[in-house]
């Protein structure tokens, strides 16, 4: 936490907020003086307000992603003075709460920028790209209905927490908004770990980290440099190490897919 | 009146489901393509039965208000999945889950139903862990387990305390999927706004997409809703602050019959209120009660001290010393009730006096602080995060809060309304948990609904409709429907007023909370009755929606859901004021027991009430299904 305001004093903050219509617009930030806000407020509390104010004197609220308002749906999106989700650690921004902030703060807001997140509306961004990704292969192909009893497979302890680990992420994009190359590299890590850290994600392992790396870089993400921004940055603290297993996994993948043999295929027997 | 025909099996107990399922009618392979059906909602329940459906063959469409399946509200499920597998061999069975549910449920519930859901918990488990769900495990690779409020054995099985989110994943992995490999039309930023009823049957829906404000019409052959549960229509709650009763009470509107709607679960285990502003109440989950002790000062004068300064021989752990068979780990409606009953007599923690302590400073004296962080790390960040303060050193303090409604639209034991083609999945309907529900039931019920019920009854359905007969969506009733919707949409942009949206939701989540929360009156519910139509029409006359209709526009996305919350809480305290009886969440205070407990009316009100729409002013009409319970013993609900 950056600054820590003792309880019940109230603060007055400056919110420098990002207008931008629509995608063909031209966008620009415009100040929003908020006194008498309690330090026990949430930050999107805080947009709430403005916004109620906004409606009543004729204005037009500020449009933002929100949902569940306890860091687990991965809705809300703002980059806080220059730091996607503010500047807490191992929060989403409706984690964030003014105690955060020093009386007389003026606080940036603006929305996760990156090529392949369209903005959509002020801080409000189109991530439909990791949706795409997780269609690609983020997923062990398993009929509903056809799972043998859950403990005829033994996973061991190490290995499945590590893949809960992975499995945290929220799918946000803080770490594609952090990266100066806006790489999903963390986000599709993650999920190709998760799954590849499991005996269940074994016979599609190979499959799933070439489909979802291929889709990955057709969505315009960039590279990854290893400068771990994205790390820093993730509301579930997902580690950078599973970006060298995902490097591992497609490297590994790749050799394979050229010198595996295939099955010619063919029709069964009737 | 409205025709409610449960089409409970007839047999034994636990042959009912096996039976049915030989007995009820199917689709061909080569005719189900030729069937369309839209599902609304991407939830567990939305998720589950949308890849489930695809996969059998059904040509699926479904539509979310998210801009992604995976934001659905059942991610912040935090505690567990019920399942009867009985790993840990301490005498659990099918047989006791549905006992434990049942009585959970203070006794209005459906036998065959919730028999049903303890048969396919433990399919559940086997799907989600071929998924690749990371549930929690021992040392020896085998799954683990943990206990939960209301049962005697351990059942729950958790991925750290974000099992509802490991779950949505593993749901949203099988939708991903099926939309892969275009077995399901997904349509994200897309809210149902209205249902369309052809002929007396639930034929299609209404769309608005939340971007473009593109109206669409979408015709099917059936249609099912899975969009969650009614509880913000106490403004606070545990619910994300999107969540809404808009599809439900729509199709409320177009003849489906909501049931129970007064049945709402407060959970005991919440971060009080901290002032004005607040949003959202968050959850602290049930799991906590496995190794923390709840307790008040025993003396009105140590309510304002710090918890560290009051001596153990001054602290009362009412939960243990008023259940002790149970202790802490009572279901939720008793254990909220009892600390309410504390904060009453003055004992309540902190500022407000609306607190009790959860503590664990046995716990960690057991376990050390790093066996509690590894069991309840996340939970405790998020409490700091909240609160800043560290309760590793201080007690929590947490307070009951609107958790999950049990209510929901009426459903047989299909889960088709009494509209035909209409089925209802998951929270939204009403039919699994009577009038309480247990710790980690809800995922439960959320996934049996989708993978392992609907894909067999729905074909039931389908059988009798000729393929390629859905009407076209040029018929009237579309059209009808979407100038219901547009009608709707000009009259909120036209309004005159001045107060934002939120301003009404939390006036009515105010008179909810004080006249049909944890404790209810006749004269309260009266009161509200009177009060409810009045802000009804103060909304009508003086909200202010800006913007317009054809962009993104959360106002105008609010004021729809707020307009129906109006109606609803309405509705809500009607069927409240109209059972004289007190069960599980519902709690009238002029039907107690002496101590305090609820005491039921079996003979007068062992029924489900449905409530059927009327038309605008005119009130709705009670149809009762009675509950005949064949197989167990109604009996007063004892976790002393």
């Amino acid at each position: 936490m950056a600054a820590s305001t003792p309880s019940k004093q109230l603060l007055s903050v400056t919110l420098r907020v990002w207008r931008q219509a629509g995608p063909q617009e031209p966008g620009r930030f415009v100040d929003y003086p908020a006194a008498g806000v309690s330090p026990d407020m949430s930050f999107l509390e805080l947009l709430d307000m403005v916004n109620d104010g906004l409606t009543k004197t004729g204005g037009e609220p500020i449009a933002f992603a929100h949902d569940c308002r306890e860091g687990i749906c991965g809705t809300c999106s703002c980059t806080i003075n220059g730091k996607p989700h503010g500047p807490g650690k191992g929060i989403a921004t409706c984690q964030l709460y003014l105690r955060s902030f020093a009386d007389g703060d003026t606080i940036v807001v603006e929305p996760f920028r990156a090529r392949a997140f369209p903005l959509v509306k002020d801080l409000v961004t189109d991530r439909a790209a990791f949706d795409q990704i997780q269609q690609a292969g983020g997923f062990i192909s398993v009929r509903t209905g056809a799972a043998p009893d859950a403990n005829t497979l033994p996973v061991p302890k190490a290995d499945a927490d590590l893949a809960m680990d992975a499995a945290a992420c929220i799918g946000c994009g803080a770490c594609v908004a952090a990266c100066k190359n806006a790489s999903a590299m963390l986000f599709v890590a993650a999920k190709v770990s998760h799954l590849g850290l499991l005996p269940q994600g074994q016979p599609e392992r190979d499959r799933r980290v070439l489909a979802m790396v291929q889709t990955m870089d057709a969505a315009g993400f960039g590279n990854c440099t290893n400068q771990y921004e994205c790390s820093a940055v993730c509301p579930k603290l997902i580690s950078q190490d599973f970006i060298a297993r995902l490097n591992r996994d497609y490297l590994t993948a790749t050799v394979r897919a050229a010198f595996r043999p295939t099955s010619a295929g063919g029709g069964g027997a009737g | 009146m409205a025709k409610l025909d449960s089409k409970i099996p007839s047999g034994p107990l636990a042959d009912k489901w096996r039976r049915h399922k030989a007995d009820i009618r199917l689709v061909n392979p080569a005719n189900k393509r030729k069937y369309e059906v839209i599902v609304v909602g991407a939830g567990l329940a939305g998720s589950s039965a949308a890849a489930t459906l695809a996969e059998l063959g059904y040509r699926v469409k479904c539509f979310v208000f998210h801009d992604s399946p995976r934001r659905a509200h059942s991610i912040a499920a935090q505690g567990g999945i019920n399942a009867a597998k009985n790993y840990q061999n301490d005498g659990d069975s099918v047989h006791r889950l549905f006992y434990d549910t049942l009585k959970g449920g203070d006794y209005r519930a459906r036998e065959a139903n919730v028999h049903r859901l303890a048969e396919v918990s433990v399919n559940i488990i086997d799907q989600c862990v071929a998924q690749g769900v990371p549930f929690a495990r021992e040392y020896g690779g085998l799954l683990a387990n943990r206990s939960f409020g209301g049962a005697q054995v351990s059942r729950t099985f958790y991925a750290r305390g974000q099992t509802g989110q490991q779950l949505l994943l593993g749901a949203y992995s099988a939708l991903s999927r099926t939309v892969g490999a275009g077995l399901v039309e997904l349509h994200t930023h897309s809210e149902m706004l209205d249902l369309v009823v052809v002929g007396g049957h639930a034929k299609g829906v209404i769309i608005r997409h939340l971007i473009t404000g593109e109206i669409t019409r979408h015709s099917a052959d059936a249609v099912i809703l899975a969009t969650g549960g009614y509880g913000n229509v106490f403004n606070l709650s545990t619910y994300a602050r999107q969540s809404n009763a808009t599809a439900i009470w729509r199709a409320y509107k177009r003849g489906a019959c909501l049931a129970n709607p007064c049945y709402t679960q407060i959970h005991p285990t919440c971060i009080p209120v901290s002032g004005e502003h607040q949003s959202k109440l968050t959850l602290m989950s049930e799991s906590l009660r496995n190794d923390g002790r709840i307790w008040v000062p025993k003396k009105k004068e140590d309510a304002k001290k710090s918890p560290n300064d009051i001596p153990e021989a001054d602290r009362d752990y009412f939960l243990e010393r008023i259940y002790p068979s149970f202790g802490n780990l009572c279901p939720r409606d008793v254990a909220s009730r009892a600390a309410k009953r504390m904060c009453d007599e003055g004992r309540g923690a902190g500022e407000s006096g609306l607190g009790v302590y959860l503590d664990f400073s046995d716990a960690i004296r057991r376990l050390g602080e790093s066996g509690v962080r590894e069991r309840y790390g996340n939970l405790f960040d998020i409490y700091h995060e909240i609160t800043a303060e560290s309760a590793y050193r201080t007690p929590m303090r947490i307070y009951p809060a609107v958790h999950y409604t049990m209510g929901g639209l009426w459903v047989d034991y299909n889960l088709m309304s009494n509209l035909p083609g209409l089925f209802v999945l998951g929270e939204a309907n009403f039919s699994d948990h009577g009038a309480n529900r247990l710790g980690a039931s809800a995922l439960m019920q959320g996934l049996a609904d989708g993978y392992f019920v609907i894909p067999y009854t729905i074909g039931d359905y389908l059988a009798q409709q000729p393929p390629s007969s859905r009407p076209g969506p040029d018929s009237a009733e579309f059209r009808q429907a979407e100038e219901n919707v547009t009608a709707m949409t000009r009259r909120f942009l036209a309004s005159p007023g001045k107060e934002p949206v939120s301003h009404f939701h939390k006036r009515l989540g105010k008179l909810m909370w004080e006249y049909c929360g944890m404790a209810r009156t006749r004269q309260g519910l009266e009161t509200a009755l009177q009060k409810i139509p009045a802000l009804r029409e103060e909304f009508w006359a003086s909200v202010r929606v800006p913007g317009s209709a054809d962009t993104l526009n959360q106002s105008l996305e609010q004021a729809g859901r707020v307009a129906d919350f109006i109606e609803l809480g309405e509705l809500l305290c009607r069927d409240a004021l109209m059972r004289e009886e007190s069960c599980g969440g519902h709690f009238r205070e002029e039907h107690q027991h002496p101590d305090g407990e609820c005491r039921r009316d079996d003979a007068n009100f062992a029924h489900v009430a449905a409530w059927e729409y009327q038309g605008e002013g005119r009130t709705p009409l009670r149809n009762t299904e009675p509950l005949n319970y064949e197989f167990t013993k109604m009996s007063v609900r004892s976790y002393k």
